[in-house]
């Protein structure tokens, strides 16, 4: 995939095959294209050119495809004046077919808050709203950007006990995240990007032997700063 | 489709300026009827009214609308629906909501006060406008991300055609009187929407007498089935070219 933002290069082919059963993280410097690989995938983001495949089948200028993709924006923005119920009811009605599951909305005590306007909600809350809207549909792919950003520790222990379980399931669970420990927590994976292209993408098991590291963070530092040996 | 017209119908309804906007219509076409003359003599008058208001309501809270709705529109974005979809749920539930304001606010009075065929123009030609000038509100906000750019692309189209545009034909007019015009004023008229809505609707008025040798060549030609569904098709094209361009750049655009 190539994507460019007038002379802003995003995306300098990146190329990555991604399997299902597997927690995927997507690692890199602000700026380096993971908000914007995932948005492509969605079809938020039209590539300049390259392609993206879901099954084996282009997805390019479909739709029906994101029907087995839950989305979790890094900042989630919804209509200020709709309240939660009618946002739920409104995604719930357009993906009439799908089953549903809404174990986040319990665990995150969303009915009680039903009534709620979007527009007063925290930023938090929001995010909680977004979780429980990505995983409501049993999509077969998760895109997660950021998610625990601007969550309280107790409901971030929520959703990454809930990635983990759907991850049981055979979901393929991509996460873009900042902060290691949490990606050492639920991820198999690692996927760097720099500037736009794939730094490396290794198994987290992988990656510490090469660097005989025993955490994460070092080893990704390690490798970022002696450059990537194949 | 009717899924998100629905959700997009009832955001317009919950903002109450749709409310207020039949209601000042109501009040503006019940005024210029009590105000004394013929049936005809008030529909000039409201005539002239419609055809500034209805375009700057229109395009402003076209305009506005889709800014608004941009969030809306971006959690629609990741969900399975086709992009074209999303756009034209959006711009039909607001030309839809304009119109059915002006048919209840200038539709009902003009039922009451001079029904017929000229009344019957005066409304058509209102719906029409409508559907065009949210048509170029939409343009002009898919043209740019800019809240205050696009509303000011917005004004200056408005500008253009309810001001300026008449301008520059009088002067054409003026600078070329040696010439015969009339039809080159005809091609005029048709590129402009406003202009060839007052003109439809004048020439049922029988006030084309005024008008001269245009106007005369204008009633021979308006005046036959022929014209009036010639007329109408040069609206229609006056909806599908900005309705059918700025879905384009919508469905291309990175949200």
């Amino acid at each position: 995939m190539y994507k460019s933002y007038g002379k802003l290069q995003v995306l300098r082919g990146v190329s990555v095959e991604l399997d299902k059963g597997k927690v995927i993280s997507i690692i890199g410097p602000n700026g380096s294209g993971k908000t914007t690989m995932s948005k492509c995938i969605l079809g938020m983001v039209l590539p300049d050119s390259g392609d993206i495949r879901f099954n084996g089948e282009s997805v390019l200028k479909k739709y029906a495809y994101r029907s087995q993709i839950g989305y979790m924006p890094q900042i989630g923005k919804y209509p200020e004046n709709m309240k939660i119920r009618q946002v739920i009811e409104m995604i719930r009605d357009i993906r009439k077919d799908a089953a549903v599951d809404d174990e986040l909305i319990g665990l995150y005590r969303l009915e009680e808050m039903y009534e709620k306007r979007m527009g007063a909600l925290s930023g938090g809350t929001k995010q909680k709203v977004s979780a429980a809207l990505a995983f409501m549909f049993e999509p077969q792919v998760l895109i997660l950007d950021e998610p625990t950003a601007g969550l309280d520790p107790f409901a971030a222990e929520i959703l990454k006990g809930k990635i983990l379980k759907e991850k049981k399931k055979g979901k393929l669970i991509l996460i873009t995240s900042h902060v290691m420990s949490e990606i050492e927590e639920v991820a198999d994976e690692v996927l760097c990007l720099v500037d736009g292209s794939v730094m490396f993408y290794e198994t987290i098991s992988d990656l510490k032997a090469q660097t005989q590291e025993t955490r994460l963070s070092r080893a990704v530092a390690k490798i970022m700063n002696e450059g990537y040996k194949p | 489709m009717n899924k998100i017209i629905k959700y997009v119908l009832y955001d317009i309804v919950r903002n109450k300026i749709i409310v207020a906007y039949t209601l000042f219509l109501l009040l503006l076409s019940i005024g210029v009827f009590n105000l004394g003359g013929s049936p005809d003599k008030g529909l000039l008058s409201l005539l002239n009214l419609v055809l500034l208001t209805v375009p700057l309501i229109s395009i402003v809270f076209g305009t506005t609308h889709f800014y608004n709705s941009y969030e809306f529109m971006e959690l629609l974005v990741s969900q399975p629906i086709r992009r074209s979809k999303i756009f034209m749920s959006e711009y039909l539930g607001v030309a839809l909501s304009l119109s059915a304001a002006f048919m209840i606010g200038v539709g009902i009075p003009v039922l009451l006060f001079a029904p017929g065929a000229t009344g019957l123009y005066l409304v058509l030609t209102g719906v029409f406008i409508t559907f065009i000038f949210v048509a170029l509100a939409f343009l002009a906000s898919v043209i740019t991300r800019d809240k205050a750019k696009g509303i000011g692309i917005a004004l200056l189209l408005w500008f253009y055609f309810a001001l300026i545009y008449d301008g520059i034909v009088l002067f054409i007019l003026y600078s070329f009187g040696d010439y015969p015009l009339e039809y080159a004023t005809l091609a005029l008229t048709a590129l402009n929407p406003v202009d060839l809505g007052r003109v439809m609707v004048l020439l049922n008025l029988d006030v084309s007498a005024m008008m001269g040798y245009t106007g005369a060549l204008y009633k021979s030609i308006f005046g036959s089935l022929w014209g009036i569904g010639l007329a109408f098709a040069v609206m229609v094209l006056w909806v599908l070219v900005p309705v059918l361009v700025s879905r384009r750049v919508f469905k291309r655009r990175d949200m």
